[in-house]
């Protein structure tokens, strides 16, 4: 038997035994960071040297400026995706936002079997946003789905092809993100309002507070943080919002609902026209800067304000 | 005003009657329901039986805001979001009060709490004893029938506890409010109350001022738990002799104790049978001290030192009776050496008797 290896500290290598124990701890961390961040940050620098290239079929070196963002910018389909980006990601933001409060709030009047409607309504985010498209996409068809169930049961004058609507396509999206992720802002709301002190309901029931006033002035009040943090991540969605919209109208009708992502994939595998793609990319990229940058400068004012209090 | 209970599971048939312009503490180790029942008594929870009057008016189905109440809460209970000014406001503003009037009730109790300069900050932005005048300052601006402190100070470090202390016993005697104030700080209750409920497995156990309550403790757990340190409790025997009653602390061993007493004739049919024998560790003194109005010289007796506290006011000593272990409090510049014999003076005017079997006083 050879005392050596890990087992043996105290023969002089405490350093390497120590960095024995630890290995998994740094295989869990390092590894996998490292691995992501080359990923992120190589794949990153390289779609943004593309974009200044005149790539087409294949990627070529060369320089060509902005030439590749003006194109893009000036497309109208670049314009359509950008509006649609504007409407579906504030409608989308704000009614997930909305009803996931409004179901935190019903979840939180200690009801029975909160648990298990708790999970449904956290389900639809176990489900994949390919399987959410194509199921809504169903039920959505004028032909196939809601509005045919309701002309089934007689009501034959009625109406609802927002799908096929040109007008109106993108709200299907809404609704069908809102179907997936309203559950997510309502598990982070629930666990806000359940983290309020109780003395404080308390309070405001002794100081003649209705439940409705209580939640206006004393509970929301507290839940802003959280609010931030779902906004930023339910934005950070949209802005990527790809599979859920390629999956239910792929765009359509026409380019209808056309989205940035959508944009980026078309020009790139369809069109081969990479530098253009890449430069849609590098866009898509600035808009989530522009969410995430004052989201982190958000945080670490609050983290320095709380070092300080 | 009265409140009456009964069978609720944690408590079981409180009776409590309190005066106007009474200082009512609540005292009990945790979990001896004192919170529930100031709950109940704010509306915040029901009781299963029995009824709870404020002002000769039945509460029982009248909403917490129309008990005509306040609370101080022990987390104190600020609304987070609000600044001082909107927390102390809140209530008048749920009550439609007028803006002109909400501003002179605003003003007067900041002048009286000295918080005026806070008005405009967020609770996030104070101390825990501002906190806690803010709490108070919510609750004196509604100037109701009845105050409810629910452990105010037990989140506040020790120097400001003993000022918050004396603030709210001022502010009491300022306005003569009623309270209801519920800690587990027996020290609290005995220097702020001016009526003691003392609690334990969801009963009162005693209902009294608090020099009742500490002089003559209605059965054993209030006298260990009321004082610090607290009564010294041992079993003894009960014995007549010529000229009163004696009770023998370790009778039959070599260094048996005997104490005459005095004026215990509530104790007369206990004679010739086992009591518990409480004295409070003040009436154990150096040998050379004299009780304040006694007659005559006090009982000296020599006992074993086992150990010995400096607490610098004042020096705790271990000591046996009768092989009792028994705590004396003794000048803090004497310091006996442990191990070995030491006079030491009792005060048997205050010792009390207690029935070893259903654990109340007897004398």
């Amino acid at each position: 038997m050879t005392g050596t290896g890990a087992a043996a500290p105290r023969t002089g290598w405490p350093a390497i035994s120590g960095v024995v124990r630890r290995l998994p701890e740094y295989m869990t961390i390092w590894v996998p960071l490292l691995l992501s961040a080359a990923h992120l940050v190589s794949f990153s620098l390289w779609t943004i040297w593309i974009s200044f290239t005149p790539s087409t079929l294949v990627p070529v070196s060369g320089w060509v400026g902005l030439r590749n963002y003006t194109a893009v910018m000036a497309s109208r389909n670049w314009k359509i995706a950008f509006d649609n980006l504007l409407l579906f990601g504030s409608a989308f933001v704000l009614l997930s936002l909305v009803t996931g409060l409004i179901l935190a709030i019903l979840l939180d009047q200690r009801i029975r079997g909160e648990n298990v409607l708790r999970s449904i309504f956290l389900y639809p985010l176990a489900v994949s946003f390919v399987v959410t498209g194509t199921v809504w996409s169903w039920l959505l068809n004028p032909g196939l789905g809601i509005q045919k169930l309701v002309h089934d049961l007689g009501w034959t004058s009625f109406r609802f092809d927002w799908l096929v609507d040109r007008d109106m396509a993108i709200w299907t999206i809404v609704i069908a993100a809102i179907w997936q992720s309203s559950g997510f802002a309502m598990a982070l709301f629930l666990a806000g309002l359940r983290s309020v002190d109780a003395d404080i309901i308390k309070a405001a029931q002794i100081d003649g507070a209705g439940p409705i006033r209580t939640y206006w002035r004393v509970i929301l009040p507290t839940l802003w943080p959280i609010t931030i943090t779902v906004v930023v991540v339910q934005l950070q969605f949209a802005i990527s919002a790809f599979d859920l919209v390629r999956a239910l109208t792929n765009g359509g009708p026409g380019i209808a609902t056309q989205l940035p992502a959508l944009v980026v994939y078309d020009l790139m595998f369809q069109r081969s026209q990479l530098g253009r793609g890449a430069a849609a990319a590098v866009l898509m990229l600035l808009i989530l800067l522009v969410v995430l940058l004052p989201y982190a400068a958000w945080r670490y004012v609050q983290r320095r304000r709380a070092t300080h209090a | 005003m009265s409140k009456r209970y009964a069978n609720l599971e944690v408590l079981k048939g409180i009776n409590l009657d309190i005066e106007s312009g009474e200082f009512t503490v609540l005292v009990g180790p945790s979990g001896c329901g004192k919170s529930t029942l100031l709950n109940i008594v704010a509306g915040l929870d029901r009781p299963s039986a029995g009824t709870v009057e404020i002002g000769g008016r039945v509460v029982n189905d009248i909403a917490p805001k129309d008990r005509d109440i306040a609370m101080v809460f022990q987390s104190y209970a600020l609304y987070p979001s609000m600044t001082v000014r909107q927390n102390i406001t809140f209530g008048m503003e749920c009550r439609h009060v007028p803006k002109a009037e909400q501003e002179k009730a605003l003003a007067s109790v900041a002048r009286l709490l000295q918080i005026e300069p806070l008005l405009g900050r967020k609770p996030s932005q104070l101390s825990g004893g501002q906190r806690q005048r803010v709490a108070m300052g919510r609750a004196l601006v509604r100037d109701p029938l009845l105050f409810l402190f629910d452990e105010p100070l037990s989140n506040l470090d020790a120097k400001l506890r003993v000022e918050m202390r004396m603030e709210i016993k001022r502010l009491h005697q300022r306005i003569g409010a009623t309270i209801v104030y519920v800690t587990h700080d027996q020290i609290e209750a005995m220097t702020m109350a001016t009526r003691i409920a003392v609690m334990h497995h969801g009963e009162v156990q005693q209902f009294a001022d608090p020099d009742t309550v500490y002089r003559y403790p209605a059965n054993l757990f209030v006298a260990r738990f009321m004082g610090s340190p607290p009564m010294n409790t041992m079993p003894a025997r009960l014995v007549a002799e010529d000229g009163g009653p004696v009770v023998v602390i370790g009778a039959g061993r070599p260094d048996e104790v005997r104490l005459r007493l005095q004026g215990y004739d509530a104790a007369a049919s206990f004679v010739g049978r086992d009591v518990v024998l409480g004295i409070r560790p003040e009436c154990i003194a150096e040998g050379s001290r004299g009780f304040s109005g006694a007659s005559g010289a006090p009982i000296v007796i020599n006992a074993p030192v086992e150990m010995v506290e400096p607490t610098g006011a004042e020096t705790i000593v271990l000591l046996r009776l009768g092989g009792e272990p028994v705590l004396a409090r003794i000048t803090p510049d004497i310091r006996p050496a442990p191990g070995a014999l030491a006079p030491f003076a009792l005060d048997t005017r205050r010792i009390c008797l207690f029935d070893p079997v259903t654990e109340r006083l007897i004398a």
